[in-house]
């Protein structure tokens, strides 16, 4: 469904990478929850494909240098997903694999939201929602300053869109004609009570996002291919003057089948063996695959 | 070192808004101080929210116009934005009405600046009830309150322009985020700038010791609480004074060091008295199980009335002589 220009396809190796780095995060994702005994699951699989995508396949970042200045940046907006995003951090030597393993116990860096104070490779602590569009605005005003050229790429709830402060800084970057700002909605549908549509409606999202100045895109949020082809093509835009937005139209829970679109598992436990279920859907997700 | 007149503008002249800025030394301080640290090497970027001519940034603006971000009337958007600025290793200024930069971000301040630890400046203008008939919307009566129960924020309220450029230096590798609450930029002259070179946060100024009783002042209210303190101490009554330029760190030595006598303090701030000056020095003397009384002088936990603000200094007594009066009764109870 993408009008994005100029997208090129993604080999097939590297879609095999990023749905591999898929599985790793979603199976990371069951076992540190199981650590914590409760968590966001179903939150972090609907982003799981767009946060592997931009890891692996889009942002310009270096393996143990979590503080590189040229680095593209990354904000959670929808901050209560970040289990999702500590396996990668671990991944990119930013954290310990220690650290990684002692997830939310008692002095622990990582919780439930993403702490740049505590944690290496977080560009922005988040939790309060709305927040994080501003923020990336804002390190472009301040890369404009320095005279540094990276991205900003926000990743925003679909909830998120009632937060009158993101559409305060959707009218500012369109204004400060910040084109390396990428946001992405992960249009799961669901905040903590139930569909989106039905708690406060956010629709036509994507006239709101033109009507406020930016380039707006549309994509499944799970198709590691598509979701990797338009972004790369929207990260290496010439001189963009225009702040661009991807509507990622995604499955809250997806994965793991019971929990797809169940409002419950906003925030869950999963049991010993209903885990092990899980880690084994998972896995032969990996397996299908293959064959 | 005037008194406690206030800089008036003549009724015989048309004016605009542009105008206003000659008659705010207190905000031509705050760009000019800006633009002077900038020359320094300061990485400083300003931003406001549609209020460059009310708190003088156009100044900053047409200096280093690529250092100066109009963020329009999203205040929020503008706290986070410079919190993200802040990432990358620049000092961001944000300047807006206190009524408005420390209420409507306050969660922003919070987290996104004094949880973060990033050294965003924030310049709470027009604070306390400066802007008279514009009515409690545009009054800020609770900002010291509230910034004071942030952790890791500095709370630094300066008396006059040269307080605030001296204390805008001070602030050039202080690490942590500061609110800076200043008024209208016409507040009377209390110091030459070379008397306040060694200026620090958290360090009060004594300016006079005395046994009998000690006023504790800070921002807008240290010139009337001077001039009151200096007509007291002409009669012979040994009145001391504090100016408590810094809310936070509170500088606890000073304050204990005016209860150590055991005579009466009075705290004189242009803010609710709850929250602000009065209770952090109440903190103190309740820690330490002082024998001092404390008056804390302020606006009583009222909305404020509308009028013009000498009126409304004269009807809460925070002018010089409803500042002396005040003295008195705890001189004299």
């Amino acid at each position: 469904v993408s009008t994005a220009t100029a997208q090129q396809p993604v080999d097939a190796a590297t879609v095999e990478m990023l749905e591999e780095r898929s599985r790793f995060i979603r199976s990371e994702v069951i076992r540190l929850i199981s650590i914590a005994k409760v968590g966001h699951y179903a939150s972090a699989f609907s982003c799981t494909e767009i946060l592997a995508t931009l890891y692996y396949g889009v942002m310009r970042l270096r393996r143990g240098e979590p503080d590189w200045p040229d680095r593209d940046r990354f904000m959670f907006g929808k901050g209560h997903a970040a289990v999702a995003q500590y396996p990668i951090l671990a991944d990119f030597g930013f954290i310990p694999e220690e650290v990684l393993n002692e997830y939310t116990r008692l002095g622990n860096p990582l919780g439930d939201h993403p702490d740049r104070t505590r944690v290496p490779g977080v560009d922005f602590s988040s939790g309060s929602i709305g927040h994080a569009l501003s923020a990336g605005l804002g390190m472009q005003l301040g890369g404009r300053v320095e005279g540094r050229e990276f991205h900003s790429f926000v990743l925003l709830g679909d909830g998120e869109q009632n937060e009158g402060q993101v559409w305060e800084a959707a009218m500012s970057a369109a204004h400060h004609r910040v084109g390396r700002l990428v946001a992405i909605v992960d249009r799961n549908r669901y905040c903590l009570d139930g569909e989106v549509d039905e708690v406060m409606g956010i629709e036509p999202l994507d006239e709101k996002w033109r009507a406020f100045g930016w380039e707006v895109h549309e994509v499944d949020g799970h198709d590691v291919g598509a979701l990797c082809a338009l972004l790369r093509s929207l990260a290496g835009r010439e001189e963009p003057t225009v702040p661009a937005l991807v509507i990622a139209h995604t499955v809250k829970g997806k994965g793991v089948p019971h929990m797809e679109s169940e409002i419950g598992w906003h925030l869950g436990y999963l049991s010993p063996e209903d885990e092990a279920k899980a880690q084994e859907h998972i896995a032969a997700g990996g397996e299908r695959r293959r064959r | 070192m005037s008194g406690s007149q206030t800089i008036q503008r003549s009724t015989e002249q048309s004016w605009t808004l542009l105008d206003l800025l000659d008659q705010a030394p207190g905000l031509l301080a705050l760009s000019d101080t800006l633009v002077e640290i900038t020359e320094g090497g300061a990485p400083v970027v300003a931003l406001t929210g549609d209020l460059k001519y009310s708190n003088g940034l156009v100044r900053f603006a047409e200096r280093y116009p690529e250092r100066f971000f109009n963020m329009g009337i999203s205040e929020q958007n503008m706290v986070s934005a410079a919190a993200g600025m802040a990432t990358l290793g620049l000092t961001p200024f944000v300047a807006d009405f206190a009524s408005f930069l420390p209420l409507l971000c306050c969660e922003q301040i919070r987290t996104d600046v004094a949880y973060s630890q990033l050294p965003v400046r924030l310049i709470g203008h027009h604070a306390g009830i400066t802007l008279g008939f514009y009515g409690t919307s545009h009054h800020a009566t609770e900002d010291l309150s509230i910034m004071r129960s942030i952790a890791n924020l500095t709370v630094a309220c300066p008396a006059d322009e040269s307080q605030l450029a001296a204390s805008i230096r001070a602030s050039v590798g202080w690490e942590q985020p500061i609110y800076f609450r200043i008024g209208r930029g016409r507040e009377p002259r209390v110091y030459e700038p070379e008397e306040l070179r060694a200026f620090e946060f958290g360090r009060a100024i004594w300016h006079f010791r005395g046994l009998e009783a000690v006023v504790i002042a800070t921002g807008s209210m240290l010139a009337p609480s001077k001039a009151a303190v200096s007509k007291l101490r002409e009669e012979g009554r040994e009145v001391g004074l504090i100016d408590m330029h810094t809310v936070k760190p509170l500088d606890r030595q000073a304050v204990l060091m005016a209860a150590a006598a055991g005579s009466p303090l009075i705290t004189v701030e242009e803010h609710n008295t709850v929250g602000g000056l009065g209770a952090a020095v109440a903190e103190v003397l309740a820690d330490k199980g002082s024998r001092s009384r404390l008056r804390r002088h302020g606006i009583p936990d009222v909305y404020s009335l509308i009028g013009p603000p000498t009126h409304l200094y004269q009807h809460y007594g925070l002018e010089a002589a409803g500042i002396e009066a005040v003295v008195r009764e705890e001189l004299d109870p």
